[in-house]
């Protein structure tokens, strides 16, 4: 069996873990100021909106070039996030994109 | 109060977050079971044995660049280029792992190094909202979601779909390729607690579509991470003598003041 991507794999570790690892033990990010905690606390909501955003509305177009899609994946997410807002209830929320998304393709809308 | 140095919770508000965090985790688990088959499909497609897709699902662990790699082994890439994008790909881990690490400081150096490792979008997404949640730093709700909710389901499936998969049917079938995003923009909800938080998560998806329609959803990412807080910080508070809900005390009766503290996503 062939194990010569293993080492594509540690090279691959060698360039993620620093991005992972260096803010969590280096000792400057034990002493920052007020004013870059105010800032890390805000960085969850921006970036996870941010990777919902790029994954529903951002498609690959002719030429590889990115173009805006609005699709039932959209709708879906917006389903989600709407009823989170409402209901408090992360699953409820997955629970009806997923089914929205998958009855959308079944009639061929999706 | 500091981020991770609130009082330890008592037992049963423990207890009731992590049941919460638990339920929160259903959906990232068949998320990462569904796409974690269907990259052990794409590896074998692309000539990795199983060691091979394997180790990169243990040793990389990191979805996105693990796709990458593995169409990019397919079409003939050399190592330089797949790496160089692996690096450009997980750049926003910084960003995770800097603001997850005030609340982890307390912890030793070496529990802080094997936590690295495991921190993924999702695992910070639910480890954040938990912590918040409790106002205290809970070790034990971290692993439970980066172990628990990712780690081991996405490494399971890479098996199951290295091996077999042909028998596991298409999760865009089953319209599972949406709880990824689905997820992310719930929880992104789920922090969105104050007029700082909401500002900066509508600041982050604008950005991040502009420059990801300008130039590649990647880089609209991390645009829409690194200067989405900065627009939150730009909006002031409400009122400064009311603290914001980081600075909250772990009561449980504070979780019921209205748009403020109730950040709890279960029901």
């Amino acid at each position: 069996m062939n194990i010569g991507l293993v080492g594509l794999a540690l090279l691959m570790f060698a360039v993620t873990y620093p991005a992972r690892a260096i803010p969590l033990l280096a000792p400057a990010f034990e002493r920052l100021p007020p004013r870059a905690l105010e800032y890390l606390r805000l960085v969850g909501p921006a970036v996870l909106g941010a990777i919902a955003a790029s994954q529903v509305l951002v498609a690959t177009g002719a030429g590889g070039r990115p173009v805006l899609h609005v699709g039932i994946e959209a709708v879906a997410v917006l389903a989600c996030a709407a009823l989170v807002a409402w209901r408090r209830n992360l699953f409820l929320g997955l629970l009806v994109a997923i089914v929205a998304a998958a009855a959308a393709r079944a009639l061929g809308i999706g | 109060m500091t981020p991770g140095h609130g009082p330890e919770p008592d037992a049963s508000t423990l207890r009731a977050a992590r049941r919460r965090l638990l339920f929160d985790m259903l959906g990232i688990v068949a998320s990462a079971a569904g796409f974690g088959v269907v990259f052990g499909l794409t590896a074998r497609a692309n000539g990795f044995s199983p060691i091979e897709a394997m180790a990169s699902s243990v040793i990389v662990f990191a979805g996105a660049s693990q796709f990458l790699a593995a169409g990019m082994v397919g079409a003939g890439f050399g190592w330089a280029a797949i790496v160089i994008l692996t690096g450009l790909v997980n750049a926003r881990h910084l960003l995770y792992a800097a603001a997850l690490g005030p609340w982890l400081r307390d912890r030793s150096r070496g529990e802080r190094a094997l936590m690295a490792h495991v921190l993924t979008d999702e695992s910070f997404a639910l480890s954040l909202v938990h912590f918040r949640r409790l106002g205290f730093a809970d070790r034990r709700g971290y692993w439970l979601a980066a172990i628990g909710g990712v780690f081991i389901p996405w490494n399971l499936a890479t098996l199951a779909g290295v091996l077999g998969g042909q028998v596991v049917p298409d999760p865009r079938l089953l319209g599972l390729d949406i709880v990824f995003p689905a997820a992310m923009a719930g929880l992104a909800v789920g922090l969105a607690t104050a007029r700082r938080e909401v500002a900066a998560g509508v600041a982050g998806v604008g950005i991040a579509i502009v420059v990801g329609l300008a130039s590649d959803p990647r880089a609209g990412v991390l645009a829409g991470g690194f200067l989405g807080p900065v627009v939150g910080l730009l909006v002031p508070r409400r009122d400064p003598k009311v603290p914001e809900v980081d600075e909250l005390p772990a009561d449980p009766a504070s979780f019921s003041v209205p748009n403020r503290s109730d950040d709890g996503l279960a029901p």
